[in-house]
C-alpha cells in the first residue's frame, strides 16, 4: 500500500484542542469535524487540504485531550498519512484504532517542509520526498500493532476475541 | 528483576506472575469511564462490535459533564444518545445531572476507584486516580466501546520515572504548583509513555486533594499515569468513600526507573504555565505584570473542597477587582453543599465571583466563561493550549488556587503573599 501528497508541515507538540477545537466537539460527523481542522492555527487548512495530502509535524504530536475526534477529523480531511518525530500516545492508540496511517519518523520529520511532495511506502516503512528525492526509513510497526491493523482494526479484533465475529 | 508500582498493577490485572517495560499485555479492568464528548463515538463502535450486553454493569461509570447542563441542540443530543445507552445497557454508574460532577472529582468521591485498580477513560484525565494508588489512564473512544465490550484492553507496559518528594512545602505552595514545577522541569513530553511514580518523606504533607490535582496532569507530561503509594490519609480517604479497600502495591526496592528526581518542596515557589503550553513555567516572582479579564477556579484539576476553601479564605470579605470576571467551579454536588455548610458559597458570591454547577465548561471553552479576542485569563485548570478557553488569539495561564484567588482581588496575577 501506498501514499503519496504534499505535504502539510506543522511543529512540536500539535494539541488535540488545534486539531479539533472543542467547541465543535458538539458533533461528531466525520465531514463537520473535517470542516474546522487544524483552524487554530491554520486558519485555511480545510479549504486547502486535498484527498491523499500528508500531515507531517516534529515532536509529540496529539498531546492534550483523549478526543477520537482528532484523528477521525485527520482522517476526514482527507490527510493519507501523519509522520511525525513522536506521537503522544492517547493520539497514537487512536489513530490504529480508527485505521488512520501514522509513521514516528524523526528523520523525516525534520528534514520534509510545506509543500514538499511525498511518497510513502506502508510496507517497508520507506518515505521518499520526491521534491529532494531524499528517502527516509520510518520505525516498523510493533507485530502486535501489526497483528491489529492486520484484523481491520480494534473493534474487529474485539468481535473475534468475543466470538461474534 | 523488581517491578515498579504501575507494573504490579498490570501484572497483576494481566494474570502474570511479571512484566516488563515495554511487554503488550492484555489486562482486566476494574472501571471503564467516560462523558459526553467521548461516549456518542464509543457508542457507534460498540455498535459495530455487536455484543448485547456490556461485560459488566457495574464497572462501567459515564458521566456527562463536557457539556452539561447542555450547553446547545447538538450537545442535548449527544448527552440524550448517552443517557439512552445507560439506560439500555443498564449502567449502574450513570450520574445524571443533578447528582453528577466533574468526572474526576465525582469518581473518587462514589468510591468507584480503589488502590490496585486497572481504569481506563475515555478522558485525558482519567489518570487522576493514581492518587488512589491505582493504575489509570485515558483512551479513546475505541478503546473505551471494546472495554465496555470485553472488559479488557492492551496496554505496552511502560518505564517509569521517580520523583523523590523531600521536605514540607511553604504555605501557599499546592500539588498544584509542584506539577507545574515538574512539568517546567522535564517537559511536556517529558513522561512520554511512561509512568510518574512519586515517593519520599515529602508525601506526608500532601492531602489526597494535592495527590488528586499533581496525578491528574501526568497527562501533560505526556505520561500514561501517575501513581502514589498508599498511606493512611489513602485509606482513611478510601474508607470513607468506597465499599471496596483495594490491594495495595508497593515497588520493588530493585524496581527500575529511567530517571529519579528529587525535588526538595521546601524550596518550590508558586508556579505560574504562561501560554501555549503547561512547560512554559515562571515562579509567582518572575511573572511580572500580567493584567487579567477573567479567573476561573475549580476543575478536574482544582474544584476539590480544600481548593474551595484556599480560594474562598483568600477572597473572604473582600471584593474582586473592578471589571475581572471571577468564576467558581466546584468539582461535585457535594463539594457544592459541603461550601454551603462552610460558608464558602457567601463568601465567593459577597466578593462578587460568580459559583457555576459542576462542569467542565470553561476549562475545554465549552461554556459558561469562554473567552473573547485578545482577552486573558488566569485559570487552575491544566491547559493552556491555543484558543484552549475561547478564542485562538486569547491567553489562558495556570495557576494553584491560591494565586488564582489572590489574582481575583488585584486583577493581575499576584503572589497570595502580597495579599
Amino acid at each position: 500500500m501506498k501514499a503519496k501528497g504534499s505535504v502539510f508541515k506543522y511543529g512540536d507538540n500539535v494539541d488535540t484542542d488545534v486539531i479539533i477545537p472543542a467547541r465543535y466537539l458538539n458533533d461528531s460527523n466525520p465531514a463537520a469535524l473535517a470542516s474546522h481542522c487544524m483552524e487554530d492555527i491554520d486558519a485555511t487548512f480545510p479549504q486547502r487540504v486535498k484527498q491523499g495530502d500528508i500531515m507531517v509535524a516534529n515532536k509529540n504530536f496529539g498531546c492534550g485531550s483523549s478526543r477520537e475526534h482528532a484523528p477521525i477529523a485527520i482522517k476526514a480531511s482527507g490527510i493519507s498519512c501523519v509522520i511525525a518525530e513522536t506521537f503522544a500516545r492517547i493520539f497514537y492508540r487512536n489513530a490504529i484504532n480508527i485505521g488512520l496511517p501514522i509513521l514516528e519518523c524523526p528523520q523525516a520529520a525534520k528534514a520534509i517542509s510545506e509543500g514538499d511532495e511525498v511518497e510513502i511506502d506502508f510496507t517497508t516503512g520507506k518515505i521518499t520526498n520526491l521534491k529532494s528525492n531524499e528517502t527516509y526509513q520510518a520505525e516498523p510497526f510493533p507485530a502486535f500493532m501489526q497483528d491489529l491493523m492486520a484484523v481491520g482494526g480494534l473493534v474487529e479484533r474485539t468481535r473475534k476475541k468475543l466470538g461474534v465475529a | 528483576m523488581g517491578m515498579t508500582m504501575t507494573q504490579k498493577i498490570l501484572a497483576a490485572h494481566a494474570g502474570l506472575e511479571s512484566v516488563t517495560a515495554g511487554q503488550l499485555i492484555e489486562a482486566r479492568l476494574d472501571l471503564v469511564l467516560g462523558n459526553d464528548v467521548t461516549t456518542p463515538v464509543a457508542i457507534k463502535e460498540f455498535a459495530k462490535i455487536g455484543v448485547d450486553k456490556v461485560f459488566d454493569k457495574s464497572k462501567i461509570a459515564i458521566v456527562p459533564d463536557h457539556f452539561t447542563p447542555n450547553k446547545d441542540i447538538l450537545s442535548a443530543e449527544h448527552c440524550k444518545q448517552v443517557r439512552e445507552f445507560a439506560h439500555k445497557y443498564e449502567v449502574e454508574n450513570y450520574f445524571e445531572v443533578g447528582e453528577m460532577g466533574i468526572e474526576h472529582c465525582l469518581i473518587p468521591e462514589k468510591g468507584l476507584a480503589v488502590p490496585g485498580d486497572a481504569i481506563i477513560g475515555a478522558d485525558s484525565h482519567t489518570c487522576t486516580y493514581g492518587a488512589l494508588g491505582a493504575f489509570s489512564t485515558g483512551v479513546g473512544s475505541t478503546d473505551m466501546a471494546c472495554a465496555m465490550a470485553a472488559g479488557e484492553t492492551w496496554f505496552k507496559v511502560p518505564p517509569a520515572l521517580k520523583f523523590e518528594l523531600v521536605g514540607k512545602p511553604a504555605k501557599w505552595v499546592s500539588g498544584k504548583d509542584i506539577i507545574l514545577h515538574i512539568i517546567g522541569m522535564i517537559g511536556v513530553d517529558g513522561a512520554l509513555y511512561k509512568s510518574m511514580e512519586y515517593c519520599g518523606d515529602g508525601l506526608q504533607h500532601l492531602s489526597m486533594d494535592d495527590r488528586f490535582c499533581i496525578a491528574n496532569m501526568a497527562i501533560e507530561a505526556g505520561a500514561k499515569n501517575g501513581i502514589f503509594p498508599v498511606d493512611e490519609k489513602t485509606r482513611a480517604y478510601v474508607k470513607e468513600h468506597a465499599t471496596r479497600a483495594g490491594t495495595e502495591y508497593t515497588a520493588d526496592p530493585d524496581a527500575e526507573y529511567e530517571a529519579t528526581y528529587t525535588i526538595d518542596l521546601s524550596k518550590l515557589r508558586p508556579t505560574v504555565a504562561f501560554p501555549h503550553l503547561p512547560e512554559n513555567t515562571k515562579t509567582i516572582d518572575d511573572v511580572g505584570s500580567i493584567k487579567l479579564d477573567q479567573v476561573v477556579i475549580g476543575s478536574c484539576t482544582n474544584g476539590r473542597i480544600e481548593d474551595m476553601r484556599m480560594a474562598a479564605g483568600i477572597l473572604r470579605g473582600k471584593k474582586v477587582a473592578k471589571g475581572l470576571r471571577v468564576l467558581i467551579f466546584p468539582g461535585t454536588q457535594n463539594i457544592s453543599l459541603q461550601m454551603i455548610d462552610e460558608g464558602l458559597m457567601q463568601d465567593f458570591i459577597k466578593a462578587g465571583a460568580v459559583v457555576s454547577p459542576a462542569t467542565c465548561g470553561p476549562c475545554l471553552g465549552g461554556h459558561m466563561g469562554i473567552l473573547a479576542k485578545g482577552e486573558r485569563a488566569l485559570a487552575t485548570t491544566n491547559r493552556n493550549f491555543v484558543g484552549r478557553m475561547g478564542s485562538p488569539e486569547s491567553e489562558v495561564y495556570l495557576s494553584s488556587p491560591a494565586v488564582a484567588a489572590a489574582s481575583a482581588l488585584t486583577g493581575f496575577i499576584t503572589d497570595p503573599e502580597k495579599i
